[in-house]
């Protein structure tokens, strides 16, 4: 069965209709056209799929969407604001710390959790953050790097 | 014509042109494709790893409301396979399957949920067939009964192959010291974070376009065509952004063709997104291989002749095995001096999902074996594991035994540096027990000297269009898989025309639009597409001096193309810019476009076998590993890995270092933990993430990357590739790291913390290695391939 719900993403208020089995994951790409959240299992185990909830990181492929209601939902698509990318966003671009970028919208998303908690974290507790976030591609060197670029900028 | 000294683009580390899309979740990968109109498909795959297939029927799923089409293996019985010469693969299986997981019909419907539910529908009659699960199993299955395939000549066996280089029986007559050992590498997955997919659509006009996570869209180009028996000119296939490829995304796939094959029938979109347990199975990705080596040495460590057997797993069809079994035994002469070298190597079929082409495809394994034994030659010489294989170092300009030429070569610089940093001398056998470092060096090649299909085309095309407003479009048909070859390309274009990178659009990957670039494997794109695109713009370059000459009434041989302009060289001030120049060039020329095409070098020394090794330019990697290794536990933890890697140029340093990087990472999951293991009945013992263990953040090190510049000669500015070498050295520096830090040498990979338990109680056995008669080898005369004796 098919249910109205209002959804807070992005900073915007979102009517729409789905069914309550869909988790957030499919109501975010399938319903409200946000494919920038990824998936890399839909069982909870790649942290692709990580989205912002209530500003803590969350595996939207186990969230279902009804769950969501009321709370205050941020996708990568969200970090760009006022068409200004967030620093997190300029740092991965200049180190190159996106290669295929498939688990990157995940990871910018569990970074900025961090760095909005603690704006000048260690090496360790990056890792510590990051450790749910598969990445194949770049052996996460880049990607700890940037996120430590991104931090310095923060005053 | 000029060219300028200094380089612009070319060594900076330059983002990525498609950098901010993927930070900004803007890049559309095959999953996020939606068309209107479009439906959903699965596959129903084998529950058996070894059956007949008596018969299909899919009645019951058509009638559920909502299924729109189901296809079986009658629909689609044409045979294809990447290598035409073993083409036995079935996009759905005709009479028989060969792995659990084997694909027997496709359903689509208009949700994926309900296509899944309609598979339930689908009524299969199987004859179970005793299953071949291991090397041994296959080579021991010699009756026509138990056969997997009918098509190749010894029952299981897809291929052997048996090559000798010199005088080996001399060679090791010579020896002081003959060392043999046995090894174990095991199957491990590429596991991309992107799950397969693709999206077919058979549209009014009666044309085909495929949209898939392809690494090879010109290779699934001419399967589809094969496959659908329609002509190639009305297929069109275009890869979409790989989201993570390792290799596992190189061969032609049911999914792609059956997305296709449905939406002839539906005429309407059909999407396949693979489960992560579905992309265990389809796989293609690291063979187990059993080795055999021999290394004859004199007592002052130089080698005399060397000699290995490989055993390769093949799973259940060819795919990439015939490559895959010659390059366990083809680099092994490319790291040391080799004057006599025998290599002996086949390749089985058991029924396990089919194994292919994973970074480093076919010699991480040998490499793994070769440089364990170089330590195990050291210790017993009591030389230092540097200098053994300093004193005795393949050189620039050199042709080694097996008839592969070498150009440039940086293995010396990459041995020294990376000794300087990881303070070698000071720690090796001098750390405390439990803790240990351990070295290895490797070669690689920098894209395959020959296509995968025979023909005198290039290997690389390229074309570029020169607009008015001083823009430049490149046409390509690489496949930009996270390496950054859309950007290679537009650095190489910035760099000749002088001009912003931002001024640069690329199309690439798309068969419709792109001229053929043969695809993203053997480490190809950089130095192919590369210097494609630099003949094209010399093409135009021309065009553009002789309109900027008239126009600035100085000699063409005195301009450049720099800061956005074409200039004189000798006074700055005289220019036009690059915009103004293309104006002027069109109304003298008409409209300006230009192509470029790259094909290798021909290799001079060819004999059966030889279309494997021989590349335009090798690279050479070396690792140090430090390591602590906990005698109670058994665990490993990764102090820091050292990595030189001799990249030619650093086309653009950041992407050099995220390649190598990530190879060092790949390697650390192969060496610690990542294996494809399957149970009694065919089964996949761990498909999904959480048990199919891999590097987090937690256990990946710090990784030091030192690059070391070659300028090869036959490469564009001198660069060589960098996605797959930096891989080979790592693991077997783990397994001499171990020995150093513990005292036990472990033959096989992963080194998990049960074998260094056992190894440490002396229960570990050595790698058992079946017995099989290789074919008489063909022998050649040292390095030039010139047959010498040959028995059938
Ligand atoms: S898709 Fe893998 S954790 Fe959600
Ligand atoms: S960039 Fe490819 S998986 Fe992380």
């Amino acid at each position: 069965m098919k249910q109205l719900l209002r959804l807070r993403v992005n900073g915007e208020t979102r009517e729409v209709a789905f069914e309550t089995s869909k988790t957030l994951l499919e109501v975010l790409r399938e319903d409200l056209g946000l494919n920038g959240t990824k998936h890399g299992c839909e069982l909870g185990e790649c942290g692709t799929c990580a989205v912002l909830v209530n500003g803590e990181p969350v595996l939207s492929c186990l969230m279902l969407g009804v769950e969501a209601e009321n709370a205050e939902i941020v996708t990568v698509e969200g970090m760009t604001q006022n068409g200004k990318p967030h620093r997190l966003q300029k740092a991965f671009a200049d180190l190159g710390a996106a290669q295929c970028g498939y688990c990157i919208p995940g990871i910018l998303l569990t970074a900025k959790a961090l760095l909005d908690e603690n704006p000048h974290p260690t090496r360790e507790e990056i890792r510590q953050a990051l450790s749910g976030n598969l990445c194949r591609c770049t052996g996460y060197t880049k990607i700890l790097q940037a996120v430590e670029l991104a931090a310095k900028e923060i005053a | 014509m000029t060219r300028k000294k200094t380089l612009s683009v070319i060594g900076k580390p330059l983002r990525k042109v498609d950098a901010m899309a993927k930070c900004a979740g803007e890049t559309v990968y095959a999953d996020d494709l939606n068309l209107p109109r479009m439906i959903y498909a699965k596959l129903l795959r084998s529950p058996h790893p070894h059956a007949r297939v008596l018969g299909v029927n899919a009645a019951r799923a058509l009638t559920l409301d909502g299924v729109c089409a189901v296809i079986t293996g009658q629909d689609l019985p044409e045979k294809f396979g990447i290598m035409p010469s073993t083409e036995d693969e079935e996009a759905l299986a005709v009479d028989k399957v060969r792995y659990a997981g084997d694909p027997v019909a496709a359903v689509a419907a208009i949700s994926e949920s309900l296509a899944e539910q309609a598979l339930g529908y689908i009524d299969v009659e199987y004859e179970v067939l005793k299953p071949i699960l291991s090397i041994e199993e296959a080579l021991a299955s010699t009756e026509e009964s138990q056969r997997i395939h009918t098509w190749n000549r010894r029952a299981n066996v897809q291929k052997a192959v048996s090559l000798e280089f010199g005088d080996i029986e001399g060679g090791f007559a010579r020896s002081d010291h003959i060392f043999e050992g046995t090894f174990f590498y095991q199957g491990n997955t590429h596991l991309p974070m992107e799950q397969y997919c693709a999206v077919g659509f058979y549209g009014p006009d009666d044309k085909l376009t495929l949209w898939s996570s392809t690494q090879t869209p010109h290779y699934l180009h001419r399967a589809l065509a094969k496959v659908l028996k329609l002509p190639a000119s009305r297929i069109r296939v275009i890869a979409t952004p790989v989201g993570g490829g390792f290799g596992g995304k190189s061969d032609p796939f049911s999914h792609e063709i059956c997305a296709a094959k449905l939406s002839m029938i539906t005429r309407r979109p059909v999407k396949f997104t693979l489960s992560r347990e579905e992309c265990f199975y389809v796989h293609r990705g690291r063979h187990p291989v059993k080795m055999w080596a021999k290394t004859g040495v004199k007592s002052d460590g130089t080698i005399q002749a060397m000699q290995y057997k490989t055993f390769l797993d093949g799973g259940g069809y060819s795919s990439y095995g015939l490559a895959s079994v010659y390059y366990t035994g083809a680099l092994q002469t490319v790291t040391y001096k080799v004057p006599a070298y025998k290599f002996e190597g086949v390749r089985v079929f058991t029924n396990k999902p089919p194994c292919g082409p994973k970074r480093g495809h076919g010699t991480p394994q040998p490499r793994f074996a070769e440089e364990i034994q170089m330590d195990e030659i050291a210790e017993k010489l009591g030389i230092d594991p540097l200098d053994l294989r300093l004193k005795q170092l393949v050189e620039a300009n050199s042709v080694t035994i097996n008839g592969l030429q070498i150009s440039s070569c940086g293995l010396r610089e990459c041995i020294e540096k990376v000794a300087e940093r990881a303070e070698w001398k000071k720690k090796f056998r001098k750390l405390p027990f439990g803790h240990g470092i351990g070295f290895a060096a490797s070669a690689y090649i920098t894209g395959a000297g020959l296509p995968i299909y025979r023909n005198d085309m290039p290997h690389s095309g390229v074309q570029i269009k020169l607009d008015r407003s001083g823009g430049v479009t490149v046409f390509c048909g690489s496949t930009d898989i996270g390496q950054g070859s859309d950007s290679i390309l537009v650095y190489a274009i910035a760099e000749e025309f002088g001009i912003d990178p931002v001024d640069i659009r690329v199309v690439t990957a798309d068969t419709d639009l792109t001229p053929v670039d043969l695809g993203s494997y053997s480490s190809r794109v950089t130095i192919m597409t590369g210097n494609a695109a630099i003949q094209a713009c010399g093409k135009l370059k021309l065009m553009l001096l002789e309109a900027a000459s008239e126009a600035l009434e100085v000699p063409a041989d005195d301009l450049e193309f720099a800061e956005g302009q074409v200039r004189s060289a000798s006074l700055p001030q005289r220019g036009i810019g690059f915009a103004e120049c293309v104006v002027k060039a069109e109304g003298k020329h008409g409209t300006l476009g230009a192509t470029g095409s790259y094909w290798p070098p021909k290799n001079p020394r060819e004999f059966k076998g030889s279309g494997v090794g021989p590349t335009p330019a090798y690279t050479f990697s070396t690792a140090i590993v430090e390591l602590h290794c906990d005698g109670e536990t058994g665990e490993i933890k990764i102090d820091k890995v050292w990595i030189a890697h001799d990249c030619g140029r650093a086309f653009n340093p950041l992407l050099v270092e995220g390649q190598t990087e990530g190879s060092v990472y790949m390697a650390l999951g192969e060496a610690l933990m990542e294996e494809q293991i399957f149970r009694k009945n065919g089964l996949h013992k761990i498909p999904s993430i959480l048990e199919y263990k891999s590097p987090t953040t937690l256990e990946t090190p710090e990784i030091e990357t030192i690059l070391v510049e070659t300028i090869d000669p036959e490469g564009p500015y001198g660069a060589k590739e960098a996605g797959q070498g930096p891989l080979l050295p790592v693991v077997p520096a783990v397994s001499n790291a171990v020995y150093d830090a513990i005292g036990v040498r472990i033959h096989e990979v992963p080194i998990t913390p049960d074998k260094i338990l056992r190894a440490l109680e002396g229960r570990l056995k050595a790698v058992s290695i079946p017995k099989f008669d290789f074919p008489a080898p063909l022998k050649w005369q040292p390095g030039q391939g010139v047959q010498v004796e040959q028995k059938s």
